[in-house]
C-alpha cells in the first residue's frame, strides 16, 4: 500500500491518519473533508462552546504533534463517488484520486425539519455559531426532541437564562438507548431544572413566515418560540457511496475489524455499521469513543494486521453533560433487558445495571464515575454477549 | 515525602491514589513504579480509575491518554500535560516526592 485515501476530516478521519503514522505507515496519507475547518471536537458544540466558556483554540483536535505526521489534508472537499474499479475517490468536481486504500470516516448529519429563520439543528461548528449567537438574545427556546443532544442545549440554554421547553413523540425520552426506567429519570432532570417536558405528542408543524414564531403540537396547541432546535437524530453520510458495490445498512457495513465488502476499504466512526463483539450483531454507534478509538483496529487491518485493543473498545461508552450532571453509559441495551439500581438514588446520583439472562449487559451512571468504571471493566471482561 | 502505602499494595497493572492536593497517583507498570497528578487536565476524571496499557494510563471519561513517563498526552481530548513525581521506595514502603518533576515535551 502506497497511498492511503482518508475520506472526512473530523475525529475518525483524524483518528485514522493518526493510527496509520503511529502504525508506521510510511506511504501517502491524503484527508478529505467538505467542512472548511480544521478538525474539532463536536461534544463542546452543544455544551461548553455553546455557553460562551469553551473558544474555538479549546475544541481545536490539532496539535502541534500532527504538523509532524505529513498528511495530505484537503479541506474543503467533497467526495462524490468512490469508483472500485480503479479505487479512486471521485470529487465533486470530477478529480478522481486514485488510492491503495480508503478509510471511509464521513460521519453523520443532523436530521432537518424544514422552518422559516429561527430553526436550528446543531452538529457542526457552523451550526453552533449561528446558535450561540441567537441564543445570547434571549427569548424562549422550543427544542424539537429529547435526546442526548436536544436535552444538553436544552440545558445549555436553561443556564444562560432562556425559558425552555422539551417537546418529544414518544411517551418517555431516550426510552431508545436507556429504556423506560431510565428515560423516565432523565425526564425528571428537565423538571429539577425547570425546563417544560411535553412527551407523547408529535410536532405537527413550525409557525411563522419570516421567522418562527412557534411550534404546533399534533393536539391543536401551539407553543411560543423564538428559537427553535431540532434535535431528533442524525443520518449517516453515506448516499454518495451509491454505486460502488458497498453494502449499506443504516451505515456502512463492516466486520469487527472495519473491513467492507471490499477489503481495502474500511470504515469506521458514525458512518460504519460494524459488527461489534459485545453485541454480537451489527451495530452503528455515534459515540465520540468509538469515532476515536475504531480508526485504530480500521488502520491495522488495512496494513494486514490484527488490533490487540479489539476485544476493550468493543464495550460501546459514551458520556452526556445534562445540567451540571454527568451521565455515562456502556454496554449495549435491548428491550427485555432488566435494569436494577445497585447503587445511589434516582434524584441523585446512581449506578443501574441492565441484565439479560441475570448476566449484565449494560451500565448506566449520573454522578457515579468510580463504581461506573468498575461496571464498565466487568462489562468488557464478560466478552461476547447473546 | 509524601508516603503512599507498602509496596506489595501496588500490585502490577494497578494504581494507587493518594488524596491530597492535588491528588497523586502512583501507578505500577510490570514492576516499575510511576508517579502522576490523579486528575485528568482535561476535566475532572480521576486517572488511577483509567485504564492502563503498558506506560499509557486512558482517562475513564473521554479516552485522552497520557504517558505516565512523561506526562504527555497522546491523544484528544487533553492537551496539557500532567505533572509527573518523582517515586521513591524505602524499606518496603512507596512514597511520592512533592515537588513534580518538570514536564518534558
Ligand atoms: C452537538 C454534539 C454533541 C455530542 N456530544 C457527545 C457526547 O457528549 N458524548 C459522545 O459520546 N458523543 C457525542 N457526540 C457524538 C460525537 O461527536 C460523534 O460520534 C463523532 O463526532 C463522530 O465522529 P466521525 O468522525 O465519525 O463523524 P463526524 O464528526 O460527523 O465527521 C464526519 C466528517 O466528514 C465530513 N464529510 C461527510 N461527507 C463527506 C464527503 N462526501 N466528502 C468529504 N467529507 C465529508 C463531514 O462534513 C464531517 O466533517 C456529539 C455530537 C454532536 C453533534
Ligand atoms: S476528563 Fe480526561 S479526557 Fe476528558
Amino acid at each position: 500500500m502506497r497511498t492511503i485515501t482518508v475520506v472526512g476530516a473530523s475525529l475518525a478521519g483524524l483518528s485514522a491518519a493518526r493510527a496509520l503514522r503511529a502504525q508506521e505507515f510510511a506511504g501517502r496519507v491524503i484527508v478529505l473533508g467538505d467542512e472548511r475547518h480544521e478538525p474539532y471536537d463536536r461534544p463542546p458544540l452543544s455544551k461548553t462552546f455553546l455557553d460562551g466558556s469553551a473558544s474555538l483554540d479549546d475544541i481545536s483536535l490539532i496539535t502541534s504533534d500532527d504538523n509532524l505526521l505529513d498528511i495530505d489534508w484537503r479541506l474543503g472537499t467533497r467526495a462524490a463517488a468512490l469508483d472500485p474499479s480503479e479505487r479512486a475517490v471521485v470529487l465533486d468536481t470530477g478529480e478522481r484520486v486514485v488510492t491503495d486504500g480508503v478509510v471511509l470516516a464521513t460521519g453523520a448529519r443532523a436530521r432537518k425539519m424544514p422552518g422559516p429563520a429561527g430553526v436550528h439543528t446543531l452538529r457542526t461548528l457552523d451550526d453552533a455559531l449561528v446558535l450561540r449567537e441567537e441564543l445570547r438574545q434571549g427569548g424562549s427556546v422550543v427544542v424539537i426532541g429529547a435526546g442526548f443532544i436536544g436535552a444538553e442545549v436544552a440545558s445549555t440554554a436553561r443556564r444562560l437564562g432562556l425559558d425552555v421547553t422539551v417537546v418529544e413523540t414518544l411517551p418517555t425520552p431516550m426510552a431508545g438507548p436507556l429504556g423506560v426506567e431510565m428515560g423516565q429519570v432523565c425526564a425528571g432532570l428537565h423538571a429539577r431544572n425547570g425546563v417544560r417536558l411535553i412527551t407523547g405528542v408529535p410536532v405537527s408543524g413550525l409557525v411563522g413566515s419570516s421567522r418562527v414564531r412557534a411550534v404546533r403540537l399534533a393536539d391543536g396547541r401551539e407553543i411560543p418560540a423564538d428559537i427553535v432546535v431540532v434535535g431528533i437524530g442524525a443520518v449517516p453520510n453515506v448516499e454518495w457511496l451509491a454505486g460502488s458495490g458497498l453494502t449499506i445498512n443504516g451505515g456502512v457495513v463492516t466486520d469487527a475489524r472495519c473491513i467492507t465488502d471490499i477489503p481495502e476499504v474500511v470504515a469506521v466512526g458514525d458512518c460504519a455499521s460494524s459488527f461489534n463483539d459485545h453485541a454480537g450483531t451489527v451495530i452503528r454507534l455515534e459515540h465520540w469513543t468509538n469515532a476515536l478509538q475504531q480508526p485504530k483496529i480500521a488502520a491495522a487491518s488495512l496494513l494486514g494486521r490484527t488490533s490487540v485493543h479489539a476485544t476493550r473498545y468493543s464495550v460501546p461508552y459514551f458520556w452526556s453533560d445534562q445540567y451540571g450532571s454527568r451521565l455515562q453509559f456502556a454496554g449495549h441495551r435491548r428491550d427485555g433487558d432488566e435494569v436494577e439500581v445497585v447503587e445511589g438514588s434516582l434524584d441523585m446520583s446512581f449506578v443501574a445495571v441492565y441484565r439479560r439472562d441475570s448476566r449484565p449487559v449494560a451500565v448506566l451512571a449520573v454522578d457515579q464515575p468510580r463504581l461506573f468504571g468498575r461496571w464498565r471493566r466487568e462489562l468488557a471482561s464478560e466478552g461476547v454477549l447473546s | 515525602m509524601i508516603p503512599v502505602c507498602a509496596l506489595a499494595d501496588i500490585r502490577p497493572g494497578e494504581a494507587v491514589r493518594v488524596d491530597g492536593d492535588p491528588p497523586i497517583s502512583v501507578f505500577n507498570v510490570d514492576g516499575e513504579l510511576y508517579a502522576i497528578d490523579d486528575t485528568c487536565t482535561h476535566q475532572d476524571a480521576s486517572l488511577a480509575d483509567g485504564w492502563l496499557e503498558g506506560c499509557l494510563i486512558e482517562c475513564p471519561l473521554h479516552a485522552s491518554c497520557f504517558d505516565l513517563r512523561t506526562g504527555q498526552p497522546t491523544g484528544p481530548p487533553a492537551k496539557v500535560p500532567v505533572r509527573t513525581h518523582e517515586v521513591v521506595v524505602q524499606d518496603g514502603h512507596v512514597y511520592v516526592l512533592a515537588v513534580a518533576v518538570p514536564v518534558t515535551t
